[in-house]
């Protein structure tokens, strides 16, 4: 349950950067492959907003898929379960995108 | 977040004035922040890589399920190796210092963290229990992570190297179901052999499955019980070791 850390952090992080204002959408981009899950991310946001002043503000998660370039053939492809391997058969990867856990923008009023 | 004290440390905020990036449309403003969560964590990291660094200090980060052996493997490898490695240990629990006091029982330093509800070590928290550590020039520091393959895995702590330990009992799928952990980690230590002639565990389709997450990683099966191979264990550490002290300057 590491996303209430990420959350708690994620919301220190706005609150700052509001400087006072009051904050309606917050956008974090959570990569396909960054081991976070959004729907826990989402759960703990709920129970971390509460009582701080960004209370009211909702969250916008946005997925961001993953990709990959093979080592073994050059061949780039998108890459969302680490289980997966190369058209070629290799597993030998490099990840290239999808591990970013990103607050994008925020919305304020 | 300090994880240490659980406090908040939050900035001073002063009013809003916009910045390059953000857009305006009457009272509403979209601010541009473009910021990674886990890029403080990171800059602790690498600060602690740093501190490390210029101390000839090897950090090996050990991860695995609860109950792999992880504890009983340092209090063996702290014991044989006296006299030749100087060593300190740095304990991850959510709860108690029993960890600790093995740890010490072998006439070895450690410090214990207690996580509370976090699930795994961060940077910002090594940072503090090395200061308390202060541990020896040109010495090893085993932290042992908080028993857990999902959440550790994520968080770099500015370790020269991750080694990750899985006993038999286990089953040797552990790799594939946590593969964000297996692809990450230099060394994977298969411990319990002792036990294997007792459970069905396939080493080699372990092995495999490893390596095809990640194709770099050492791996050795060892027995903290009977000393299997802890041998080949100790020649790893002794050239991770002096890989990372200095050459001697004049």
């Amino acid at each position: 349950m590491h996303e209430l850390g990420l959350m708690q952090h994620i919301i220190e992080t706005c609150r700052a950067e509001a400087r006072g204002a009051r904050v309606e959408l917050i956008t974090v981009e959570v990569g396909t492959l960054s081991g976070v899950m959004p729907e826990a991310l989402a759960f703990c946001f709920e129970l971390c907003v509460e009582d701080t002043p960004l209370a009211g503000a909702r969250l916008q998660l946005v997925r961001t898929p993953g990709r990959a370039r093979c080592r073994a053939c050059g061949a780039e492809f998108e890459l969302n379960d680490l289980l997966q391997g190369c058209d070629c058969g290799s597993y030998h990867l490099a990840i290239t995108a999808g591990q970013e856990l990103r607050i994008k923008q925020m919305e304020v009023a | 977040m300090c994880t240490t004290c659980g406090c908040l440390q939050m900035a001073d905020v002063g009013p809003y004035e916009p910045r390059r990036g953000d857009t305006q449309a009457g009272q509403r403003a979209t601010l541009s922040i473009e910021q990674a969560v886990l890029a403080k964590s990171a800059r602790q990291a690498d600060r602690n890589r740093r501190w490390l660094a210029e101390r000839g200090i090897l950090a090996l980060n050990l991860m695995s399920a609860p109950g792999a052996g992880k504890t009983r493997l340092l209090e063996r490898t702290l014991t044989e190796l006296k006299g030749e490695l100087a060593m300190s240990v740095i304990e991850g629990d959510q709860e108690t210092a029993f960890d600790a006091d093995r740890i010490r029982a072998t006439g070895c330093r450690a410090v214990q963290i207690n996580t509370g509800t976090g699930c795994h070590i961060d940077a910002e928290v090594l940072g503090h229990a090395l200061h308390e550590l202060a541990p020896a020039r040109n010495s090893v520091v085993m932290i042992e992570n908080v028993g857990n393959l999902v959440c550790p895995a994520l968080f770099e702590l500015g370790e020269r190297a991750r080694v990750v330990i899985l006993s038999v009992t286990e089953g040797e799928d552990k790799p594939l179901k946590y593969p964000h952990m297996f692809r990450r980690c230099d060394l994977l230590l298969i411990n319990k052999a002792d036990l294997l002639p007792h459970v069905a565990f396939d080493v080699e389709r372990c092995v495999a499955y490893a390596r095809r997450l990640n194709p770099a990683i050492d791996c050795l099966t060892v027995s903290a019980v009977s000393g299997h191979n802890l041998a080949r264990w100790y020649g790893w550490l002794r050239a991770q070791a002096a890989a990372a002290r200095h050459p001697v300057t004049t």
